[in-house]
Order: structure tokens, then sequence, then C-alpha cells
């Protein structure tokens, strides 16, 4: 489809899915805590590390460790779209990605054509980051505040994929 | 989220410490207390104090969701009732397949959409039949809505502070 969705082998065993989906849930707060999840798995304590540093090797994972949530200590987390025309989209890609408080950013099949969430400490910081995106590029951005949040998780089951046919 | 909470020196030294990740050693907390010059027992208070505070969500592995093979992922944006949106997205939120589910502003005239679905699947075909599930568990309270697939990851950061 695109260049950043490989079609590739998976780069991971039925293990190494175990593990991933073990670690969605929170790892042990002791001295040896990658022993406590070999045992739990039943892998060796050096095999789970070493299962670890491989996985996020080859991209299989793209942090292992902890997850800081900014907004409760005043940052923000903004979501910004613009509709950037085609024959300008992969400049304007490099004017909004070379921004460091722009955190990821997707091209997604849309008018509004590229979707990006700022970082920042805080809303201020925030804005100004937008306004310079907005004079470099010529383009509006047009912002989406989270009033509320359902869900937030990145668990996706890597073992067991769920076929469509029985999907839930 | 009205707690304000805040992170003191020892925290910052913490988040910037472990910022690409914790370490990849049998004792990890001992090898970044040994690089801020204290205990493995007073990173693992620290660690579990910003924990029950919230200002870690968790400590664990984040997957690259294509690499899984959920290579259809879908924004999916409603246009709910306001009166009913925050009891219907809390049921909308349980459904497989959503990751993140939020209430967002609208952008009137133009975007009228104010919940954000997202939704994963190994295939379009999946991504719909999911959102098929959140268009009937919304109902009438629906006045439309759309999918914007992501067809590219244009950046993503090493994360100076993750959001999840």
């Amino acid at each position: 489809m695109n260049a950043s969705v490989p079609e590739q082998r998976p780069g991971f065993d039925a293990l190494d899915a175990g593990l991933i989906d073990y670690l969605h849930d929170d790892f042990p707060l002791c001295e040896r805590p990658f022993a406590a999840v070999g045992e739990a798995l039943g892998l060796a304590e050096d095999e789970v590390i070493e299962r670890l540093r491989k996985l996020l090797a080859n991209g299989v994972l793209t942090r292992f460790g902890p997850l800081y949530q900014i907004e409760r200590a005043g940052g923000i987390y903004l979501l910004a779209a613009l509709e950037a025309p085609v024959e300008r989209f992969a400049q304007i890609a490099a004017q909004v990605n070379a921004h460091q408080e722009v955190a990821d950013n997707y091209r997604r099949e849309h008018r509004l054509s590229m979707w990006f969430v700022v970082e920042a400490e805080s809303h201020d910081v925030a804005m100004r980051c937008l306004r310079s995106i907005e004079a470099e590029t010529g383009l509006p951005v047009h912002t989406f505040p989270k009033e509320r949040e359902y869900r937030v998780t990145l668990r996706l089951p890597a073992a067991a994929p769920p076929l469509p046919e029985d999907w839930r | 989220m009205s707690t304000e909470a805040s992170f003191d020196p020892l925290d910052r030294q913490l988040i910037a410490a472990t910022q690409s990740g914790l370490p990849l050693v049998p004792q990890p907390y001992e090898a970044l207390g040994a690089m801020l010059g204290v205990s493995a027992q007073e990173v693992e208070a620290r660690l579990a104090d910003m924990l029950q505070r919230g200002l870690i969500r968790r400590i664990g592995a984040v997957p690259n969701h294509y690499r899984l093979g959920y290579t259809a992922n879908g924004m999916t944006v409603w246009d709910v009732d306001d009166g009913r949106v925050d009891e219907l997205a809390a049921r909308v939120a349980k459904l497989a397949g959503v990751t993140h589910c939020y209430r967002r502003t609208r952008a009137l005239p133009a975007w009228p959409y104010n919940l954000f679905v997202m939704l994963h699947g190994r295939s379009r075909e999946e991504v719909e039949r999911q959102a098929g599930e959140v268009a009937t568990l919304l109902g009438d309270a629906c006045r439309g809505h759309d999918i914007l697939y992501s067809t590219q990851l244009l950046k993503q950061t090493g994360l100076r502070v993750n959001m999840l």
C-alpha cells in the first residue's frame, strides 16, 4: 500500500506474540522484573531480554518502558490537520515534521490530508508551533481539541489474530 | 483530569533517563538508580508513585500496529447528538478494535464531527465491519460519519514523552 506499511514477514513468533501481549499490562516493579515476566511465560530471564531487544530492533515494538501522561502535569497533546495540496505534499510534510513539537503525523485519505499531533508543555507553546506552521506553509491549520477521553489503549492482540469472520 | 500533578526534579531526571525506554538489563531499576545516584528502591518507589498519580499510564511495550498485521487503520469520525454522546461513546469505547475514543470540538461548518474513534483491522473490510457496529450502537443519535484511512506514517518521534 505504501512505504511505511511494508509487506513482510511479521518478524515475531508465537512466543514473541505472547510476550508482546503480556507486556501490555504493567511491567513489574521489583528487583528482577524480566525474570518475573519470564517466570509467568515459561521463559528464562535472558531470553525475555533478548526477545525484547530483537523486537525493538526490528520495529515490531516501538517502545518499551514507562508511558508518560504529560496532560496530568499541564502538558498538552493537540490534534491538528491541514489540507495539503498533492503537488506540495512532501514539502509541507517536511515543514510540519521539522517542528520538534510534532509527535506524529499521518497522511489520510481525505480533503484534510495531513493529521498530526502537537505535543507541548503548555497550550501557548502548542499554539505558537501551529502559528509557525501556518506561516511557513501558507495553509490554515485546523485544530480538534480533546474534550473528553473514553478510551486510550494500544492493546491489539499480537497472538491468535481474529479472523474477519469471527471479529469481536 | 482535574488532578493537578507535577513532576519534581527527580521525576524529571527519571523521565529523561527513560526517554528511550527502560534499560534492557536484568536489573533495570538498579541501572537507572546508578545513573541518577539513587537506589533501585527509590526508582521503583518513584515509578510506582507516578503510576498512582496518573503521570505514567503504564510501564509496558508499545507495538507497531502495522507490524502486528493491523494494516488498515481508520480514524472514524461521527457527528453525535451532544446530549447523548457521553453515554454512547462509553459503550463504543468497549468495542473490539477500538484503541482511542475521544470527544473533540467540532470545527463548524466544515467539520461537523465530535466523536473520534480509531479502528484497526487486518483489512478495510474488517474496519468497515467495526464501523458498522459503531453506527448500530449510535443509532439515530448519529447524523453522519466518515472514515479517514491512514495511507502513510509521515512521522513518529522517538517520543520525547509518550502520550499513551
